[in-house]
């Protein structure tokens, strides 16, 4: 004997997370990037130590741990002047969204810079991304965050011309906190690379 | 309670653009549906020739109909389309249509996101299809193994177009499954819970949250692959110290949770039909959902029983024997629970209820031959078996595709407000189930034999003479039964007998809307106080349990509140748009540019980033 539904006669609520539709696309869209990057990352860590020839860490090659550390920090500082935009355009401060817009462009461009000086100084020691499993798996890894920066500049970029145009509000302060949500994101996934690539690297 | 809606011509909504102008900027998710489900279709019959084709030349031993490497074509290519081009495709046919209307939204969270998503499967359907004229198809298998696929052992473009095919189709699955999900768990209509959804919608959400996370592990492999190929790297390079079992595992990392997005659709079609047609509600809805989250969730467990033959060792092999026999369990429940909502209902067998229930034999049989494969010893002699081929065909085409079939017959007056034909139904159904089991039944029996997977022929005196040309058979039965299909649906778009707002007396909201639905969905946004919300607006329950009917006029206070102002001037619904289109046909440009010519890369980038920019600052209404 079927029993039948309690039917609802309370008020109904309009069911939802709660979370905007554009942040929690964000969010999803992250929680796929990280799968990316995890397998990226997993092939790194499967190929450690397996290069048949070549130099890899360990075998005459040494990262630079000091230098790359300078960069990281540079990347995580500019996570810092990202939440200071938002802040700044939540609180209707026009000035202090553009400064702190530029200054994480400007910091995200040093990272990337430092990145492409770093690669060159592996080519010279005879890592390229043609020269074992090493490099290849490192360059791809590493290429692909930084491609992510890349596009994280851009965008950043875009939102400083906006803003100097003045299409960006409190009200509409939302992209702000995407392109933040995005950028804190590369962070993160910078800190595990430099970790398990960088630091881990000592034998 | 039924309101006869004139079908409008030419399509879902009526309007002043050019008719090819008009489907190419829509953004309409019933309109997209629509596109989805065609090109699905016709994917699904170049497929069903691949495996004709095939049949032909496997009908009798040593024949000479076809080439090896043209049977590697052929293979490769039926395996791939069926999965990326018609299955996964029909499943989001069916999820466009039907999640906003059945959660009571005007359309999906991002209209010209979903847009994107159809174009950029056209073109890398296209893309991968155009590798037949250009140089050859992919002809490595639908799981492409490493290194096989390095440019070493496969020197030709054929696998230039699978991979950089499959990346491009890949973006399109995910850009859908985050749109569904921001859609499904965002966008419900007041007071449907989660525990009111219907079962296809629950379904839909564990299949994109597997999509979404599942994806870019094939994605990184094909990427690997393709920095291989064409930038010279040595992922799977093995002189260099490359693994083959890097490409194995990240497929079938993905390739697992792959097979439940396949089939948990389908299950979610077959929970809304049985319902209907046996006048019961379905029988125990929170095991059922219950059991959903539990396959989602234990899929990502298993993918090594793809691997049993790689030489893993015995403790990997009963870890991943184990996890794969439980997973069984929460599948075996819903199988339970589907005949026991059929159990003492008053059942009408209409066509779109015997594929429903078709789908629970054939899809229980291909899960017991599933079972059989957890036993890893069994295993290492089904492996490479037909055995195997017989197993995901039964529960991929018996599941699957009758279950998608069924959900036509269900549906398409939804879309068109006219009925497919009942009695052409009947031979297209019979036809199609009794083929599908003459081609398909008999490959247990060779698989066990000893005949091997993808082998082009094969020498006369094995005992398989004579179940190969059976199976010849069987296909050709099958293809008859496509083929009154696509005519019934064809026919039926004009000619089908008027349907009516819900010809089914059916439980879910979709029936509540006019037949096909307008364009802004619901007049008013419904209240919902309960599961099967419309049944209960229809029929309140007498003292002994029956359904009694609500006479037109007493109905029960719908509680309904509008953000219009009972005409639809007050709705605002998304304005077309063409950069989705634009943004789309970047992507097989760059592939292009990748095998032929570097530059065009740029140039699709640069078209690419149009598209983008131009989409971020054009306003969604105006």
């Amino acid at each position: 004997m079927q029993h039948a539904e309690p039917l609802d006669h309370g008020v109904a609520e309009t069911p939802s997370l709660g979370v905007d539709n554009r942040k929690l696309l964000m969010w999803l869209f992250l929680g796929s990037e990280a799968m990316f990057f995890g397998s990226l990352i997993a092939t790194y860590l499967l190929y450690r130590g397996k290069s048949v020839s070549g130099p890899f860490p360990g075998h005459g090659f040494e990262y630079n741990i000091p230098y790359t550390s300078v960069s990281s920090f540079v990347l995580l500082m500019s996570s810092l002047t990202m939440v200071l935009a938002l802040a700044a355009i939540q609180r209707g401060d026009q000035r202090g969204l553009r400064t702190w817009l530029l200054a994480t462009a400007m910091l995200g461009l040093v990272f990337v810079g430092g990145q492409a000086f770093e690669f060159t100084s592996f080519v010279e020691k005879g890592v390229t991304i043609h020269t074992n499993v090493f490099g290849s798996s490192f360059f791809t890894l590493t290429g692909f965050h930084g491609a992510h920066v890349t596009v994280g500049i851009v965008i950043l970029l875009s939102l400083f011309v906006m803003a100097l145009r003045g299409r960006i509000t409190p009200e509409n302060s939302l992209t702000i906190e995407l392109a933040g949500l995005y950028w804190h994101f590369v962070d993160v996934v910078w800190i595990l690379i430099f970790t398990l690539v960088y630091l881990y690297s000592a034998h | 309670m039924a309101t006869i809606a004139q079908p409008l011509a030419g399509g879902i909504s009526h309007s002043r653009w050019h008719p090819v102008w008009e489907w190419m900027t829509t953004v309409d998710h019933k309109k997209i549906a629509v596109l989805y489900g065609v090109t699905a279709l016709v994917f699904f019959v170049i497929g069903g020739i691949e495996a004709l084709l095939m049949r032909i030349q496997l009908a009798q031993p040593n024949a000479t109909f076809l080439t090896a490497d043209q049977f590697n074509q052929l293979f490769t290519m039926h395996g791939t389309t069926m999965i990326f081009l018609v299955v996964m495709p029909l499943g989001a046919t069916f999820a466009n249509f039907l999640i906003p209307l059945m959660i009571g939204a005007r359309d999906v969270a991002f209209p010209r996101l979903n847009a994107l998503s159809y174009w950029i499967f056209l073109f890398g359907g296209l893309l991968m299809y155009s590798s037949f004229v250009l140089g050859g198809a992919p002809n490595d298998g639908w799981f492409g193994y490493a290194n096989l696929t390095t440019r070493q052992y496969s020197p030709g473009h054929n696998i230039d177009y699978w991979i950089i095919g499959l990346t491009i189709l890949g973006v399109a699955s995910i850009a859908a499954g985050l749109n569904f999900i921001v859609t499904i768990l965002n966008m419900r209509a007041p007071g449907m819970r989660l525990m009111r959804m219907p079962v296809f919608i629950w379904m839909q959400l564990i299949t994109q949250v597997l999509l979404v996370l599942a994806m870019p592990a094939l994605t990184v492999g094909s990427i690997e692959v393709m920095f291989d190929r064409f930038f010279d790297t040595n992922f799977f390079n093995a002189a260099a110290g490359g693994q083959p079992l890097l490409w194995i595992n990240l497929f079938w990392v993905f390739g697992h949770p792959e097979v439940y997005i396949l089939i948990l659709p389908a299950m979610g079609i077959v929970s809304e039909i049985l319902p209907v047609f046996a006048r019961k509600p379905l029988f125990g809805y929170p095991v059922v959902v219950f059991s959903g989250i539990a396959i989602g969730g234990q899929s990502w467990g298993v993918w090594v029983h793809h691997m049993f033959a790689n030489g893993l060792g015995t403790v990997t092999e009963s870890a991943f024997a184990i996890s794969t026999m439980l997973i069984a369990v929460p599948t075996g429940v819903k199988i339970f629970n589907w005949m026991a909502t059929i159990w003492g209902g008053a059942l009408r067998f209409k066509v779109a209820f015997m594929f429903a229930v078709s789908f629970i034999a054939m899809f229980t049989i291909g899960g017991l031959s599933g079972v059989t494969h957890a036993v890893v010893p069994a295993d290492l002699q089904q492996n490479n078996t037909y055995y195997i081929v017989a197993h995901f065909h039964y529960v991929l085409f018996g599941g699957a595709i009758l279950g998608i079939l069924g959900g036509f017959y269900y549906w398409m007056p939804k879309v068109t407000g006219r009925l497919m034909d009942e009695k052409l139904g009947q031979v297209n159904f019979w036809l199609v189930l009794i083929g599908f089991n003459v081609t398909f039944g008999p490959m247990h029996i060779v698989g066990l034999d000893g005949m091997p997977r993808r082998i082009y022929t094969y020498p006369a005196g094995m005992g398989w003479d004579l179940w190969n040309a059976v199976e010849t058979v069987g296909a050709f039965i099958i293809a008859l039964g496509v083929l009154a299909f696509l005519y019934n649906l064809w026919h039926s778009v004009k000619h089908g007998e008027l349907a009516g707002q819900d010809p089914w007396d059916a439980r879910t909201l979709e029936w509540s809307i006019p037949s096909p639905p307008p364009e802004y969905n619901f007049e008013e946004i419904p209240v919902v106080r309960a599961r099967d919300d419309w049944w209960h607006r229809k029929y309140t329950e007498a003292a002994d349990g029956r359904a009694v009917a609500i006479p037109a006029g007493a109905a029960v206070d719908t509680g309904r509140h509008g953000d219009g102002d009972g005409d639809h001037h007050g709705i605002h619904i998304p304005s077309p748009s063409f950069y989705p289109i634009v943004t789309a046909l970047g992507l097989p440009i760059m592939g292009y540019g990748l095998i032929y010519f570097f530059p065009l890369v740029f140039v699709g980038f640069i078209i690419l980033l149009l598209g983008v920019y131009g989409w971020a600052l054009e306003p969604v209404v105006h």
